[in-house]
C-alpha cells in the first residue's frame, strides 16, 4: 500500500514497501535479521517434528517439562547450534556447479575419489568429475591452467608452486586440506631381502615420486640420519607412482619411498617388500593435499566452501577404520584406483603381507587427518631449502599462513565431528628429533648433511 | 598355379602364427616356487608371490580371454576414467584424423610454393631440416605451456609430426614435375593457377599421397605415446592404465588392436593413391 501513497502529502510518511519501516535499508536490515529467525525456527522445527512425529504429544510434553527445560534437554541430546549454523552456511548459491577435479591414482586420494562414487560431493550439489591424471607434472600444470577447478598435489607441491620453485612463476595457491597422514612406506626389491641396514644401501638406485613431495623429503631425512648423503651416495629420481612397480622388476631402481597402494602392489606380485612404514619416521606426516588455486577460494567462495565440507566429510568417514573395507571395494573400480581390491583393502585396513612372509597389524598404516597445521608447512619449507630447491631469505610463517588454510579447515572439521584441539600450532618430531616452527633456520642449520 | 601357391602361403602363415603362440605358451608358463608360506599370509598376495616368486608374464590363454572380454564390450562407458576400447580407439582416431588434416591444410600449398620456386625453397630449407628430426614429443612440454589444454596439445603433436613427410613429398613431387609437360602448357599459354591446378597438381599426386601416407603412419605411432603422457582418453592413456594396473594381458590386447587400426588407416590411403597414380 505504501507505494500508492502520495508523496506530496505532507501527513504520510515515506516508507519502505511493507511500509513497516521507515527506510529501505531498514526494511533489508530487519528481513535480514527475520531471515536468520526464522531459518533457526526452521531448523528447530524439523528437529521438534522429527522427535514429536505426533504434535499432541509435544504440546503434551511442553505443557509438562516448559519450554525453557525443553529447549535445554533437547539442546544436549541435539547439536541445534551447530545444526543452524550448518544450515545458515548451506544458504549462499554456488557460484558453479560443474567441476572437475584431477588426482593420481593412489590411496592418498581417498577423500578426494570415494566423494564420487559414495555421494559426498552430490550431497553438497556439486557435480564433480574426477579425472585421473598421468603424473604431478601434468596435474600441475592442468590445475595451473585452469582445466581442473581443484587437485589432488602433494602437500609440498602449493607451496613450490607459490614460491615459483619448478615452475616458470610464482601463482599464489592454497591447500585448505591435508587428504592424509602416514601411508607411504620404504619398499626394497626383493633381491636386496637382507639388506635391512640403510648403511648398507650406498650406490643403489631409489624412486620418489616427485621432487617436490613429503617422499622425497623424507627419504632423503631418512638417509642422511643414517650418515648417507642423499645427493652423491644413492641416485634420487622422480617416477610416476604407476611405473615404479614396472621399474623395480626390471631392475631398473632398488627401491623407492612411494605413496600406496604401489607399495602393496609390489608385495603382491612378488617383487619387493616392506622395508619400513612412514608411519615410524614421522608418526602423523602429511602427505597428500587438496589443492586449489587462490583466484578459485576468492572468487568462488560458496563453491570452495561447498567442495572442501564435501572432501573433509568424506576424510571423516574415511576414518573411522569399521569403514575402511568398503571405500577399499568402492576405490579399486577401474575408474579409480585400477588395482585388486585385496591391495587396497590391505592398505586401509593396516593388515598387510610385507612381503616377506609376514602379516603385520598396524591400524595406523594410513590415516585421515585434513587439519592442514602450518607447522607442516613450516617443516617443508626447511627442508625445501636443505636440499636447495630454494634459496635465500624466506618468511617461513608468511607463506605457511597464506598457503595452508588453517581456518576453514578447523571449522568444517569441527561440523564433521572431528575432535579438534583448540592448540594453535602441532608439534612434533621426525625420527626423535624435536622440530620447533619458531626456529625453522636453527633447526636448519642444526643438520650435518644439508645444501645451504 | 596361382590358387595352390595362395593356400600355400595361407598356411605357412597360419604355421608361423601356431609357432609363435607355441613358444609363448611355453614361455610363459609359471615357474613354481619353492617357499612355504601360511595360508593368512598367502591370501593376501598374489598367486605367485605365494610361492615365492614373480607374477609371470601372461599366457596366450589369458590374452586371448581379456581380448575377448574387450571384443565383446568395446562401448562401454563409466564415466571418464574407464571407457571401452571400442570409445578409447574412437578418441584416439579422431585425434590423429584432426592433426593431420590440419598439417595436410598447411603443408601442401606450403609445399606446392616451396616446389614451384627455387628462391623460397632455399630460404625454408634451414627451418625444415632443423625442425623436422625433432621427435613430436619433444614438444609436449612446450604446448602444454602454451595451449593450457591436454587434448589440443596432443592434436598439436600430432599435426607438427605429419607435417614435414607431407611438406617434403608435396616439394619434391611438385619440383620434379617434367619439364616436357610445363613447357607444353605454358605454349599453350595456360594462365599460372590453371597449370597449378591442372598440371602439376596431377603430376604431383602419387608423391603428395605417399607423403600423406607416410603422415599417417607416424601419426598413428605418436598419438599412443602422447596419449600416455597427458592421461584423460584414448588407446594410449589405456595403454597407461593398464599399465599402472601392472596388467600386461590388457597391454597387450591394446598393442594387437593398435596394430590393426594402423594397417587399416594405411590401406586406406593406400587406396587412395591407387585413385591418383598413372602411367607415364
Amino acid at each position: 500500500m505504501s507505494l500508492f501513497r502520495n508523496p506530496f502529502d505532507a501527513r504520510t510518511r515515506l516508507t519502505c514497501g511493507c511500509g513497516r519501516h521507515a527506510s529501505q535499508a531498514e526494511h533489508d536490515r530487519a528481513l535480514c535479521v527475520e531471515g536468520e529467525a526464522l531459518q533457526s525456527h526452521a531448523v528447530e522445527s524439523a528437529v521438534m517434528r522429527a522427535l514429536f512425529p505426533e504434535d499432541g504429544l509435544r504440546r503434551a510434553f511442553l505443557k509438562t517439562v516448559g519450554s525453557g527445560t525443553a529447549i535445554a534437554a533437547i539442546g544436549a541430546l541435539f547439536p541445534l547450534a551447530a545444526a543452524k549454523e550448518a544450515f545458515a552456511q548451506s544458504g549462499g548459491p554456488l557460484e558453479k556447479q560443474k567441476l572437475k577435479v584431477g588426482f593420481i591414482p593412489i590411496t592418498c586420494a581417498t577423500p578426494i575419489i570415494m566423494a564420487h562414487p559414495m555421494g559426498f560431493y552430490a550431497k553438497q550439489g556439486l557435480d564433480v568429475t574426477v579425472d585421473k591424471a598421468a603424473g604431478w607434472a601434468l596435474i600441475r600444470d592442468k590445475a595451473m591452467a585452469g582445466e581442473y577447478d581443484a587437485a589432488h598435489m602433494l602437500s609440498p607441491m602449493p607451496l613450490a608452486i607459490t614460491l615459483g620453485a619448478g615452475t616458470a612463476g610464482a601463482v599464489p595457491w592454497t591447500m585448505p586440506a591435508v587428504e592424509n597422514v602416514n601411508g607411504q612406506a620404504i619398499t626394497l626389491s626383493i633381491r636386496h631381502k637382507d639388506k635391512r641396514d640403510p648403511r648398507s644401501w650406498k650406490g643403489m638406485k631409489f624412486a620418489v615420486p616427485f621432487d617436490y613431495s613429503m617422499h622425497n623429503y623424507l627419504l632423503r631425512y631418512y638417509l642422511a640420519e643414517h650418515g648417507l648423503d642423499p645427493d652423491t651416495d644413492v641416485q634420487i629420481r622422480a617416477v610416476p607412482p604407476p611405473e615404479m612397480v614396472a621399474n623395480l622388476r626390471a631392475d631398473n631402481i632398488d627401491g623407492f619411498l612411494a605413496p600406496d597402494p604401489v607399495n602393496q602392489r609390489a608385495v603382491y606380485d612378488g617383487v619387493g617388500y616392506i622395508h619400513t612404514l612412514s608411519k615410524s619416521l614421522w608418526d602423523g606426516h602429511p602427505c597428500c593435499a587438496f589443492a586449489a588455486s587462490k583466484a578459485f577460494v576468492t572468487r568462488m567462495p560458496n563453491t570452495y566452501q561447498a567442495l572442501l565440507k564435501a572432501i573433509i566429510e568424506a576424510a571423516a568417514y574415511a576414518r573411522k577404520p569399521e569403514n575402511r573395507k568398503e571405500i577399499a571395494a568402492a576405490i579399486a573400480a577401474p575408474s579409480y584406483l585400477n588395482q585388486p581390491v585385496t591391495v587396497v583393502e590391505q592398505v586401509l585396513t593396516g593388515t598387510f603381507a610385507d612381503g616377506l612372509g609376514n602379516v603385520i597389524k598396524e591400524p595406523g598404516r594410513i590415516d585421515f587427518d585434513p587439519m592442514p597445521w602450518q607447522s607442516f608447512a613450516v617443516w617443508i619449507l626447511t627442508q625445501m631449502k636443505r636440499w636447495g630447491q630454494i634459496k635465500g631469505e624466506v618468511d617461513y610463517a608468511k607463506v605457511a599462513r597464506e598457503v595452508f588454510l588453517a581456518t576453514d579447515a578447523l571449522r568444517l572439521m569441527k561440523e564433521a565431528g572431528y575432535p579438534v584441539s583448540a592448540q594453535a600450532d602441532k608439534a612434533f618430531s621426525v625420527m626423535g628429533k624435536p622440530f620447533d616452527p619458531n626456529a625453522p633456520e636453527k633447526y636448519l642449520a642444526s643438520f650435518k648433511i644439508r645444501r645451504t | 598355379m596361382p590358387i595352390a601357391q595362395r593356400w600355400r602361403s595361407v598356411l605357412l602363415s597360419l604355421s608361423i602364427l601356431g609357432v609363435l603362440l607355441a613358444v609363448w605358451h611355453a614361455a610363459s608358463l609359471p615357474e613354481k616356487g619353492e617357499a612355504a608360506v601360511d595360508p593368512a599370509y598367502a591370501a593376501l598376495v598374489g598367486n605367485a608371490a605365494a610361492s615365492g616368486s614373480k607374477t609371470p608374464f601372461p599366457g596366450p590363454g589369458e590374452v586371448g580371454e581379456q581380448l575377448w572380454r574387450h571384443l565383446r564390450d568395446p562401448f562401454y562407458d563409466n564415466g571418464p576414467n574407464d571407457k571401452g576400447l571400442g570409445i578409447q580407439l574412437a578418441y584416439s582416431i579422431g585425434r590423429v584424423l584432426l592433426g593431420f588434416a590440419a598439417a595436410a591444410v598447411i603443408a601442401i600449398p606450403l609445399g606446392f610454393l616451396i616446389g614451384m620456386s627455387r628462391t623460397v625453397h632455399q630460404a625454408c630449407d634451414p627451418f625444415i631440416q632443423v625442425l623436422k628430426p625433432i621427435s613430436p614429443l619433444a614438444w609436449m612440454p612446450l604446448a602444454l605451456y602454451t595451449i593450457k589444454d591436454a587434448n589440443t596439445s596432443a592434436i598439436f603433436v600430432i599435426f607438427i609430426c605429419s607435417l614435414w613427410p607431407m611438406l617434403i613429398n608435396t616439394a619434391f613431387g611438385v619440383g620434379s614435375v617434367r619439364r616436357d609437360w610445363l613447357n607444353v602448357a605454358r605454349t599453350l599459354e595456360v594462365s599460372r593457377l590453371r597449370t597449378a591446378l591442372m598440371v602439376v597438381l596431377p603430376a604431383a599426386a602419387p608423391t603428395i599421397m605417399t607423403g600423406m601416407r607416410i603422415s599417417v603412419g607416424i601419426a598413428w605411432l605418436v598419438i599412443v605415446a602422447a596419449e600416455m603422457l597427458i592421461g584423460g582418453t584414448g588407446i594410449g592413456y589405456f595403454v597407461w592404465n593398464e599399465w599402472n594396473n601392472l596388467s600386461i594381458a590388457n597391454i597387450i590386447c591394446a598393442i594387437l588392436v593398435i596394430g590393426v587400426v594402423g594397417m587399416v588407416l594405411d590401406t586406406l590411403l593406400a587406396r587412395a593413391a591407387r585413385l591418383v597414380s598413372y602411367r607415364e
